[in-house]
């Protein structure tokens, strides 16, 4: 279907392409196999500057619109949603800093995230706190010219392997919604240390750890924006990521039909490709169509984002539950279509359904996301 | 240092099939590409050039489509991009193809090092690369497989043999071909793309670079195609029948020569 | 220049299909040349009505083409041994040498030959010219190009032929362009022409797609490299006699800009497909690296060495010396396996020449099966331990 992109959309489009096709496809079998960080590929993705996309050009970046980012993660997906995770949550590690940070901030960290020199990563979940974000426990304690930081965070992507972390704590627990601030802790900032990395069942090749505070000592000037404003550039960044989690699972999903339509043109039973017949046919029809409806409501909400910045809430999250429920489907169908070999591990199909899940799982959980539309919507006919 | 890399456009061989019905070339879909040994030159220009500073000019003889690989090669790091491109040069054997990069790297002024691909995948002599070098008068290696080390005076490297390889040191200027061991060709960046797109491309005709036109195209090339014909079929086709051990015997049966 | 006679072209659009690059194409039901043409005469074959031709007037004709006499090999000696390619071009080399009447000589540069030069005689050559000197011991390109440079330029040869082989590939350009030769590569047969006596190169193109046939009719001399093992040398016969000419390397020619630090002959682990009379070879049907397990075991069983396709070494699968194809290897062993290999062109340009070709693939449609002798449709991982097992039973027996 024509999408009518930029000249400069389509040199994303076929740079994220080739990175695909030969870097991430070929590789993608081991890196899950071995839980393997995919760290030679995203070297090259960031001297391919593809890091620099979401980066404004004052720092480094190209400046690039959502429906760029949209692009390169679909892209990206494709081949394997692991490594677009861990390239995606760099980006998400420094929304907070775009979004709420002095220019100071913004002048030190964005430049090496373009380059893609150094990773970031976002911290706000805990164990008690997943939906629940204002359950969070970790405390940050102002002591003369520090922040001191205590709590432990969970399953935070790009643990272990980014230089760079922006952290939620709360500052005031008697104030509620305003009780949280953002903060950036480094690699190697005293008190600060990493668990082990997870064992999962999907997006293996990105890195998934704790991240421990203990007494740990950053200077001042590391609070992102006025102190209380945490929660409200929680909901800012989520908003911004979340058409990106949606193109991960367009993209997911093309890799998937992709495969079961090849699979079933050549796989002959009772005499001939099983494409065929009717059962397989209407199978990969309706993963067809519910994937072109996927790409085309994404690409949508990105049009939208970039044209109305301030009324992006609902959109982001109907692209979000619609495309990564639709990744979950496709991925699922594909392994029927293409029976036995969709199971064995020998074949990239069943990778793509235990990656499938947690689309629908992280950077807010497809309950939660229908909760942001039935609150908008109800805003909306509240007039 | 200054380097200049000798790329071409070639056919995608792996695309180009013959048709067993009618022996035909069936070249529908086939795509135009950078010759793949030429990207590897161009990595290795690259790499060198952000290594040791300095700048890489990449060249071209073909039609004007060639520039498109000119434009890939500047978002893959090149500086520079020369087109030497001419009707007359039509029909160029290796001999006459190499007199006119030669005529076209005298335009270009001074370089250090030049680089090639081992060998276009369509034509498949290798032997551009050294006629290059022979006449601008360079030393020249082929097949080289690794950079072991370069700066401004020396250059230290690998040349693959049948049998092993061979550690070579060098002055300025050279010449060297390379093999595909020697390095993995970079994904163009976005950056390079849009300077790609905006670059401007330098067309050398047969005037100037002051071409003999009985040296260049179809006059200048010693060898003559006098015959084109599809490739003898071969094989006898006996395919076996029966379940998988009945196969399996009747084959063993057929390689009881080679079992001694 | 392709012409085109508009009166004779009836707009069948059969040169269109058979230009591999896209060169030409009926308008107005005329055929249009474009700027990519590069005259390889694919059209002109293919044209039914004869309407299309290439013009080569402005060829430059060699005044003195008659004076050149003789055929020549030069004979490769490295690491203190001959090289097989050298004995095979002095067989075709010696048949060409009849056919026009004319001595076969051979050139042997290198150090401490010993009876090379004898070998050579017996295997066909009328004359050695030897240019045996310790600066020759290691190949440079320089100093051997100097050196076949100025012999040729002296003796007048009218046919060159040299192997295909690292060193070959390497300095024989070189000297062709010295001494304004030309040169074809890989050649797979090579013929005199009845009416002038030139001789006629037979080589694969694009990827062996095609063959073409190479003539150099206005210059000499005439250079063609000929890839190891597709020729076949003569039987020696040591009533052979002939002439070795021992020649001084002059300080000029023994001078080389390029210095060699070190020549590492491969380990144990990089065998020399090449010499194997077996091969057992892998592809992508393989599925991953750990078939090549499988590979190596038939080729135990069978007494000889593992190859494999450009696309598993591509992946990684098995290294670079096991290459068989277009980019890697030419190999005519007496026995070659073919396994989850489909049978592109290039592939079976490397192998083609095989004595008698098996195929094991799970797909009847592979082109492998075109050019195999004896082939079986199936899942590898069933067969081949099925023919392993075969096999030791009836070497048992």
């Amino acid at each position: 279907m024509e999408h009518f992109l930029t000249e400069e959309q389509q040199m994303i489009v076929d740079i994220a392409r080739q990175i695909t096709d030969e870097r991430i496809i070929p590789q993608r079998a081991e890196l899950d196999e071995k839980h393997e960080f995919p760290r030679a590929i995203l070297n090259e993705m960031g001297q391919a500057d593809m890091f620099a996309i979401p980066i404004p050009e004052a720092y480094g970046g190209f400046g690039g619109s959502c429906l760029d980012i949209v692009l390169a993660l679909e892209e990206l997906g494709r081949g394997c949603i692991g490594v677009g995770t861990a390239f995606a949550a760099s980006s998400l590690g420094v929304y907070p800093i775009l979004i709420g940070g002095s220019e100071e901030m913004k002048q030190k960290y964005l430049p090496d995230v373009a380059t893609g020199s150094k990773f970031a990563a976002f911290g706000l979940t805990e164990a008690n706190a997943g939906s629940d974000a204002s359950g969070i426990q970790t405390t940050a304690v102002l002591d003369g010219e520090e922040w001191v930081l205590n709590g432990t965070k969970q399953w935070i992507t790009n643990g272990g392997e980014a230089q760079i972390y922006t952290i939620v704590a709360m500052t005031d627990k008697h104030k509620g919604a305003r009780g949280a601030s953002m903060f950036v802790v480094e690699e190697g900032d005293p008190g600060f240390s990493c668990g082990p990395k997870e064992i999962k069942m999907g997006i293996r090749a990105s890195s998934t750890t704790e991240l421990i505070f203990k007494d740990c000592r950053i200077p001042k000037d590391r609070i992102i924006g006025r102190r209380g404003t945490g929660f409200i550039t929680v909901m800012k960044t989520l908003d911004v990521s979340r058409p990106g989690i949606a193109a991960l699972g367009v993209g997911l999903a093309q890799g998937a039909l992709d495969m079961a339509a090849t699979y079933a043109k050549q796989r002959e039973q009772f005499g001939k490709p099983i494409i065929g017949f009717q059962a397989v046919q209407h199978m990969l029809a309706n993963m067809a169509t519910e994937l072109e409806a996927a790409r085309a409501l994404t690409y949508a909400a990105a049009r939208h984002i970039d044209a109305n910045p301030k009324d992006m809430s609902k959109v982001s999250s109907m692209c979000k539950v619609f495309a990564t429920d639709t990744a979950m489907k496709v991925t699922t169908d594909a392994v029927q279509v293409m029976g036995g070999y969709g199971y064995m591990c020998e074949y990239p199909a069943e990778k793509m359904m235990r990656d499938a899940k947690i689309l629908q799982i992280y950077e807010g959980t497809n309950q939660v996301q229908r909760n942001v539309i039935g609150q908008e919507l109800n805003k909306e006919y509240n007039r | 240092m200054k380097i200049i890399v000798c790329i071409k456009q070639v056919p995608d061989a792996k695309d180009v099939r013959l048709d067993p019905e009618t022996n035909t070339l069936a070249r529908e879909g086939v795509e135009s590409i950078m010759n793949p040994f030429d990207q590897h030159a161009l990595e290795a220009g690259v790499s060198l050039k952000e290594s040791c500073g300095g700048e890489v000019t990449v060249l071209s003889m073909g039609p004007p489509q060639a520039e498109a690989v000119l434009r890939q090669a500047i978002s893959c790091g090149a500086d520079h991009a020369v087109l030497v491109s001419d009707r007359s040069f039509a029909g160029a054997d290796t001999w006459a193809t190499s007199y006119t990069l030669a005529k076209a790297v005298d335009q270009i002024g001074e370089y250090d090092l030049i680089i090639c691909g081992k060998q276009a995948i369509d034509g498949d002599t290798a032997q551009v690369g050294p006629g290059l070098g022979m006449r601008l008068g360079i030393p020249y290696a082929t097949c080289i497989q690794k950079i072991c080390s370069a700066d401004e005076s020396t250059i230290v490297f690998e040349r693959m043999m049948d049998d092993g390889y061979d550690v070579l040191q060098s002055g300025y200027p050279l010449l060297m071909t390379v093999v595909k061991d020697i390095n993995e060709p970079r994904v163009p960046s976005l950056r390079g793309k849009m300077k790609a797109k905006k670059a401007e491309i330098r067309v050398l005709s047969a005037k100037d670079i002051a071409a003999d036109p009985s040296c260049i195209g179809l006059p200048g090339s010693p060898t003559q195609v006098v015959k084109v014909f599809p490739p003898e079929p071969r094989g006898t086709r006996a395919i076996f029948t029966g379940d998988v051990d009945e196969q399996v015997e009747q084959l063993v049966e057929k390689l009881k020569p080679y079992l001694v | 220049m392709l012409k085109i006679d508009k009166k004779l072209c009836i707009g069948c659009g059969i040169c269109e299909d058979q230009c591999p690059f896209a060169a030409i194409e009926i308008v107005d039901n005329i055929a249009v040349v474009g700027d990519n043409c590069n005259l390889c005469g694919a059209c002109v074959e293919a044209c039914e009505v004869e309407a299309l031709s290439i013009d080569d007037t402005g060829k430059v004709v060699q005044d003195d083409l008659e004076s050149w006499s003789g055929i020549w090999v030069f004979c490769e000696f490295t690491r203190g041994g001959l090289a097989a390619v050298s004995t095979e071009l002095l067989g075709i080399g010696r048949t060409l040498a009849d056919k026009r009447r004319v001595q076969l000589s051979a050139v042997l540069l290198g150090h401490k030959t010993g009876d090379c030069a004898d070998t050579l005689i017996g295997h066909g050559a009328d004359i050695v010219y030897r240019v045996d000197n310790p600066g020759l011991e290691l190949f440079t390109d320089d100093m051997y190009e100097k050196v076949l440079s100025d012999l040729i330029k002296e003796h007048k040869p009218e046919v060159i032929l040299a192997g295909a082989t690292a060193i070959g590939r390497s300095f024989i350009p070189g000297v062709a362009t010295s001494v304004d030769a030309g040169l074809t590569a890989d050649c797979t047969k090579l013929e005199i022409r009845e009416d002038d006596g030139a001789l006629l190169q037979t080589r694969p193109a694009f990827g062996g797609n095609i063959m073409a046939t190479i003539v150099c009719p206005h210059t000499r001399p005439q250079m063609a490299t000929v890839r190891p093992k597709v020729m076949k040398e003569r039987p020696f016969d040591t009533q052979r006699e002939g002439q070795v000419i021992d020649i001084m390397a002059t300080p000029r020619q023994l001078t080389s800009r390029i210095k060699v630090l070190e020549s590492v002959t491969a380990t144990q682990s990089n065998v020399n497909i090449q010499e194997s009379d077996i091969l057992v070879s892998g592809g992508r049907g393989l599925d991953s690296e750990k078939g090549f397990e499988l590979i190596a075991r038939l080729a135990e069983a069978l007494g000889g060495n593992v190859s494999a396709s450009r696309a598993v070494v591509d992946a990684g699968w098995i290294p670079y010396p096991h290459q068989v194809g277009q980019t890697g290897k030419t190999v005519a062993p007496k026995l070659y396996v073919a396994c989850g290999i489909s049978g592109a062109i290039q592939h079976v340009a490397g192998m083609q020449s095989s004595e008698t070709i098996v195929a094991i693939n799970r797909d009847a449609e592979a082109p492998i099966f075109n050019v195999a002798d004896f082939g079986i449709v199936g899942d590898l991982n069933e067969v081949i331990p099925k023919l392993i097992a075969k096999i030791e039973e009836k070497r048992g027996s």
